[in-house]
Parts: C-alpha cells; sequence; structure tokens
C-alpha cells in the first residue's frame, strides 16, 4: 500500500505551489475554482490546501456529495420503505444520519427497522440469498462512481433469478447538475477541479461541452493534496494562456472514453429520469437514474408503497447559494448554531463531505484566533 | 444469589467430586442455579481463575485492609463490559480484552491493579468450547498481568437476547502516594506523548469481520499498560495527565483533554505513529486512523521538562518501543485540538458526530 504517501509528498507540493504562486501572480485577479466532487472537498479541508493557496485563488465547494444532496422527501420514502416488517434495508453507513422531515435511519433502526449496514451492493444480494422469506431493499445511491455497481448487482439478481431482492434508487448524473450550475446567471467561475471516481467511468469526453458552450477549463483531477495542487496549477495555466480545455490530471486511472464496461452496465439498467429534485439545488431535468422496465422486478418503487412527497428545503438554509459559491458556510445564520453535524438542517452539513460539515469540522476556528494561537505555537 | 458460587455449591462443594461440564452447547439449565450452573462454574471459571480469594467460594470476595493500605492511600475502582464482534480476532480475543480493558482504566490513574470481577452473560446455544477458550485466555492475560479474579456472576439468556457473549469485568487498583493524575490538570507547554503506533485494534476488527474481503497482517493491540505506567511514574511522579485511547481513539482523548483542562492543544501528523497498513485500510474506507480504537495505547502528558526522560523510559519499556513526542499543550484556543498536517497548514481535530465502527471492544 505505498502507493498512499506518493501523491501527499510535502516537498513535492512546495515545488508546484511555487509555480502555483508565480501564475497567479502573473494572471493578477481574483479566481473561482470549484471543485465538483465531495471527496475533493473532503481532501481540500482535511489536508488545509486552502491555507497553501495565494489568497487570491478561492475555492468553491460544489454539489458532488450523493449524500447531501439526497432530498427530505426521497429519505422520508426510504425510511418508509425500511419500516415495512417484512423489509430488511440495506444501505451504506454515510445514509444513516442523513435526516429526512422527521427522523432518520438510525433512529428508524432503533425504532425497530431492520436496517444493516453494507459495504456492496453485493453483500445486500448475499443477505436476500440468506433471508428467502424476507425482502431486501438496497439503498442505491452516488454519481456513475456507484451507478455501475448496483448495475452489476441487479444484472446478478436476474441471472440468479433472486425474487426477493430490489432497489431504491437514488442515482445521480454529474453531468446535468453541471450544466444547471453553470446555466445560473450568478454563478462567477473560472474553472472547474472535475470529479475522479466518476471519470474513471464516464471518461473526459463528457465535459467538452464545459469548455465548448460555457468557455470554462475543467481538470479531471485525484484526490491526493498533491493531485488537487497540480489540478488547480493546470487550471491555472489554461487561464493564463486563456485556454478552456478538458485536461486530466488524473490519467493514471482515467481513460478519455471512460470504463466500456462500467458504462454498458449502467446503460442496461438504467434509464434516465425526467427529473431529480437535489437537496440545495432544486429539480434538475434528467439528472437521476431509474430502474429500466425490463428490471422491473428489482425496482422497491414498484414493489412497496411509501409517502412518496417533496419536501421543501428548510428556509433558513443556505445550502443553495453555499453550492454556488455565492455564500461561505459561515455566511449563513444557522451554521454552527442550529445547524451542525449532529442535527443538521442542510445538505452541506450532513455528510463529512459536505462543504458547511467540513468547514465546520476541521476549520471553524475563526482567522483572528488562529493567528493569535499560530504565534504562539 | 448471583456469585460464581451458588447456596448449593457453598454447601456442598467439599462433599462431593468436582463438577464437570459434558454438554456441547451452553443451555438455560446452565443458568438456573442448579446443579449444571455449579459445574459450569466449578468447571470453567473456578479451575482456570484458581486463586486463594474466589477458593473460599463465598458470595464475596473479602480482602484484608492493613495489606492494601500500605501499598497506597487511595483506591481506583472502574467497570467496563466488553461486547466486541466477533470474539476472537487477530492479535486477541474477548477474553483477553476483557482483562486488559479494566486493567488499562486502572492503571491510567496511576493505580496498581489487584483484583478484577468477571461477570459474563451467555447466549443460549454458545459451544461450550468456546466459553472455555474465552475463559482460558481472560486467566492467561489476569497471570501476566499479576491480577487475581475474585468474584464473579454467570447468565444464560435465550438465544438472541444477547450476541455469543458478553463479559463485564470490574477492577480495584491502589493508587500510591503522591500520584495525581487527571485530566484536568493539563498546563500550557506541557508535552504529549503515545507509546506506539495508533488505530491497530480498530483496524484488525475491521478486518476480522471479514465483511470488505481485505486480507492484511495487522494485529490488533491489545496488551495490559499498567507495567509502562509504574515504569512512567518511577521517572516521572509528576506526570500531569494519562489515559488510553480506547473508543474513539487518539483524536477523542485529545478532545477530552483540552476540555477538561481549558487548554488548546497542538499535535503534528508526522511526528503520529501508525502502521503503513493501517493508513492503507483507512485510505480505502475512508476512515481516520486517529479515530480508529486502541486497546494498549496510552496517551501521556507531561511537563516539558521531563519529556524527553520519560520518552527514553517509555522506549525501554517493551510496550512502549515506538513512543513518540507528538504535540504540545497551549493555552489557546481553549477546548480545541489542532492537527498540523504534513504539508504545514493545519486543521482542527474535532470529537466524532457518531461512531466510526459499532462493537469493536
Amino acid at each position: 500500500m505505498k502507493y498512499v504517501d506518493e501523491f501527499r509528498a510535502p516537498e513535492k507540493a512546495t515545488a508546484v505551489l511555487q509555480e502555483i504562486k508565480q501564475l497567479s501572480q502573473e494572471i493578477d485577479r481574483h479566481l473561482k475554482i470549484m471543485e465538483v466532487c465531495g471527496g475533493h472537498t473532503h481532501a481540500i479541508f482535511k489536508y488545509g490546501i486552502e491555507e497553501l493557496l495565494p489568497e487570491q485563488i478561492e475555492l468553491i465547494h460544489g454539489p458532488g456529495c450523493p449524500v447531501c444532496i439526497m432530498p427530505k422527501g426521497r429519505l422520508d420514502d426510504a425510511i418508509a420503505i425500511a419500516q415495512n416488517p417484512q423489509v430488511i434495508f440495506t444501505t451504506f453507513g454515510d445514509t444513516m444520519r442523513v435526516p429526512g422531515s422527521h427522523t432518520n435511519l438510525l433512529q428508524a433502526k432503533a425504532q425497530g427497522a431492520d436496517i444493516r449496514i453494507v459495504y456492496s451492493p453485493l453483500d445486500s444480494l448475499q443477505i436476500a440469498k440468506e433471508n428467502p422469506t424476507q425482502e431486501v431493499v438496497f439503498f442505491g445511491l452516488g454519481f456513475e462512481t456507484t451507478a455501475p455497481s448496483t448495475a452489476l448487482t441487479i444484472l446478478q439478481a436476474a441471472a440468479e433469478n433472486i425474487t426477493n431482492f430490489s432497489m431504491f434508487c437514488n442515482h445521480v448524473l454529474v453531468i446535468p447538475a453541471l450544466r444547471a450550475l453553470l446555466d445560473q446567471d450568478d454563478l462567477m467561475l473560472n474553472g472547474f477541479i472535475g470529479p475522479g471516481h466518476v471519470s474513471m467511468v464516464i471518461g473526459t469526453d463528457p465535459y467538452e461541452f464545459i469548455s465548448q458552450q460555457y468557455d470554462q477549463p475543467i481538470v479531471i483531477s485525484g484526490f491526493a493534496p498533491l493531485d488537487i495542487l497540480q489540478s488547480i496549477w493546470m487550471l491555472l495555466k489554461q487561464i493564463k494562456e486563456n485556454r478552456c480545455q478538458v485536461e486530466n490530471q488524473y490519467s493514471r486511472l482515467v481513460a478519455k472514453t471512460g470504463n466500456p464496461i462500467a458504462l454498458k452496465a449502467m446503460n442496461q439498467v438504467f434509464d434516465v429520469c425526467e427529473t431529480f429534485a437535489w437537496r440545495g439545488l432544486g429539480e434538475i431535468p434528467a439528472s437521476g437514474l431509474k430502474i429500466r422496465t425490463e428490471y422491473a422486478q428489482f425496482d422497491a418503487e414498484l414493489k412497496f408503497s411509501f409517502p412518496g412527497f417533496r419536501v421543501a428545503d428548510h428556509k433558513a438554509c443556505k445550502c443553495g447559494e453555499i453550492l454556488k459559491g455565492m455564500l461561505k458556510p459561515w455566511e449563513c445564520k444557522v451554521f454552527g448554531t442550529a445547524c451542525t453535524p449532529e442535527t443538521p438542517i442542510g445538505a452541506c452539513m450532513v455528510s463529512s463531505e459536505g462543504a458547511c460539515a467540513a468547514y465546520y469540522k476541521y476549520g471553524r476556528l475563526s482567522k483572528a484566533e488562529k493567528s493569535k494561537f499560530g504565534n504562539k505555537g | 444469589m448471583s456469585g460464581f458460587v451458588t447456596n448449593n455449591l457453598e454447601n456442598s462443594a467439599q462433599l462431593r467430586t468436582k463438577g464437570v461440564v459434558r454438554d456441547t452447547h451452553i443451555t438455560l439449565a446452565h443458568g438456573s442455579g442448579g446443579k449444571a450452573m455449579g459445574d459450569l462454574i466449578e468447571d470453567i471459571f473456578v479451575q482456570h481463575f484458581d486463586n486463594p480469594i474466589l477458593a473460599q467460594l463465598e458470595d464475596q470476595a473479602t480482602f484484608d485492609l492493613t495489606h492494601l493500605l500500605q501499598q497506597g492511600d487511595r483506591l481506583a475502582f472502574t467497570t467496563d463490559s466488553y461486547v466486541v464482534d466477533p470474539l476472537f480476532f487477530p492479535g486477541s480475543d474477548i477474553g483477553e480484552l476483557a482483562i486488559n480493558g479494566t486493567i488499562n482504566d486502572l492503571a491510567v490513574s496511576g493505580a496498581k491493579p489487584l483484583y478484577l470481577t468477571c461477570s459474563v452473560i451467555l447466549e443460549e446455544g454458545l459451544l461450550v468450547e468456546t466459553l472455555r477458550r474465552v475463559v482460558n485466555s481472560m486467566q492467561t492475560a489476569a497471570k501476566k498481568a499479576g491480577v487475581q479474579i475474585v468474584t464473579g456472576d454467570t447468565k444464560v439468556v435465550h438465544r438472541g437476547a444477547v450476541d455469543k457473549l458478553f463479559i463485564n469485568t470490574t477492577g480495584i487498583g491502589i493508587i500510591p502516594r503522591g500520584i495525581h493524575i487527571s485530566s484536568r490538570n493539563i498546563q500550557p507547554g506541557d508535552r504529549i506523548i503515545v507509546n506506539g503506533e495508533l488505530g491497530d485494534h480498530g483496524a484488525a476488527i475491521l478486518i476480522a469481520r471479514g465483511e470488505l474481503a481485505l486480507e492484511t497482517n495487522i494485529l490488533s493491540d491489545c496488551q495490559p499498560l499498567h507495567d509502562l505506567v509504574r515504569t512512567i511514574l518511577a521517572v516521572c511522579p509528576q506526570v500531569h495527565a494519562m489515559r488510553d485511547a480506547t473508543r474513539g481513539g487518539l483524536a477523542t482523548v485529545l478532545n477530552e483533554f483540552a476540555i477538561a483542562s481549558a487548554v488548546g492543544i497542538r499535535i503534528e501528523e508526522q511526528y503520529i505513529p501508525v502502521k503503513e497498513a493501517v493508513t492503507g485500510i483507512c485510505e480505502i474506507l475512508g476512515l481516520d486512523p486517529l479515530y480508529l480504537a486502541n486497546e494498549g495505547k496510552i496517551v501521556v502528558v507531561v511537563p516539558s521538562e521531563s519529556a524527553d526522560l520519560v520518552l527514553s523510559t517509555m522506549r525501554s519499556h517493551p510496550t512502549g518501543k515506538s513512543s513518540a513526542i507528538i504535540g504540545e499543550v497551549t493555552d489557546s484556543p481553549s477546548g480545541i485540538v489542532l492537527l498540523k498536517t504534513a504539508f504545514g497548514t493545519e486543521r482542527i481535530l474535532d470529537m466524532l458526530a457518531g461512531e466510526q465502527l459499532p462493537r469493536i471492544c
């Protein structure tokens, strides 16, 4: 497992940072760069990358955390399905504390629902085989990163003719979300750090519209601190040279055309749904996936009844503005007071990959306090 | 009537032949208070835990106070329940954990651990052989640490009412005169020392559950720490604070310290010992080794002038070979732990909102 540290070498980072400083001096204006993916947001906070950058580079933490953007209504539906006495509800661990309108999965489990944390959708299939008299429902969510593995699970369930397995599908797509963001008039961005894991599946081609139609540079990036720094440097270089291209910093894992096997499985099992309501961003057309009618027997939405209501985001919550980079987390009135990781109100505080949660967890100390501390240290 | 020693056993123990368990599985009869229970206690617990206090076969253990008073001026008293899943995991098992865990809770007060209780709740259907292994492991750990298990209790509950086997151990130790260790004693300028690589236990449990299809050679770090503590106090009786970093890991202990003493704590990532394999697993699973559980790691806070001496003393002890000074205490920001990353940046090292993993100890 030696590879881990290779992309964290501080001495290499110093060299890249030097070049970033040089370039931003030459560009000489304020730059807003959005990292789309929650994994990047988490890494940026964990390694304190913002602190290393020149002041004129501002990082905007985008909507790329699939747990955070799950709307309350869908959570209510998931909880309702899980509370069915016939159901064993399986989910990735990070959904357990995501708030619905009244409760969350952790509370529902304590109140008697059979909810089990799995690490892979295939584990759910195994649970289905071991519990033939019960219905096993997997809470499918995530971007194109996780969609192929749920697709493959459904294909395997079909091949093995497992009838007591289904999926509550909440997969979302990154490209429509980016397009919706770019269509906002008030968005003043200078470039994107593109998602690495999603791009392993979809490749770099689908991002071409960003450079061609919206004149924005984008660099697909890995997740180690050095990856992110190098991507920022590549973006600055594009900006300085007046280029708007799709570049690939994560070429050790991301191919131009993506992963054809994963894409094929996704297309075989899923269809694009008309619209999906993103927490914080609202309805975005063609931004979610649904199970194709050929695999309807594995669609939990057709097997179980649930409320199916759309529940509005909390009024005080400024997640939409934060996701678009118009506000910083600490500029939201409820940040750190009513809205904390223990009692999240909005999308950005829900998962550790959300901008507010990351900021709360790693950086809520005020600059003043910190510099005072720094002098003592 | 809840002692290992039931009334019927008390009255007749000397008159009949030694009890033997011939059943392969634990049944409700083994918790009934009757002969089956007496046999279980005698065959498994009394035989393994063999010591003069337990051998008195009373409902309670009794000790001579004069003897205790010679060793110090205060009692330390602690209790902990062990519910780890699985019962056996790389490097250790629930039995050894139940002994070392309670020993360590006593040890971090500076106390010399002396007597432990052992209370077990068994699930109907548990293999008797499993119980035997666990109890044997408890005795081995107790012997190694020089403590005695002097009283206990056995209950059997219906299948499903507990998962296989839960253990509670309560311990008593004696704190020597002049030792005053408390999480509220920490002063700005103090240094923070750990006795080795962090996160091994949490990672070992995670792998042992077999849900991840990962293979590693990580072993739980389960070990008693009282001798290390004794060695530290011998060279530095003025240790300010000490705590074993179990659930919630190093990060949680440091946050508890910062809050209790109203100080700031600043640690440096590059000095914190973590095994490469543990870092790798955390990377794959999105976990942080600083929050992973340990069962043989201690966080020691000492005045800066004693830090080097304590460090070298710890490094020369078998349970402290990889000890390291990882940071220092500052007067502000009060109640906050800051981590200096390998990149020279600083971030808050906060408490976890929930658990990273359930049932790890």
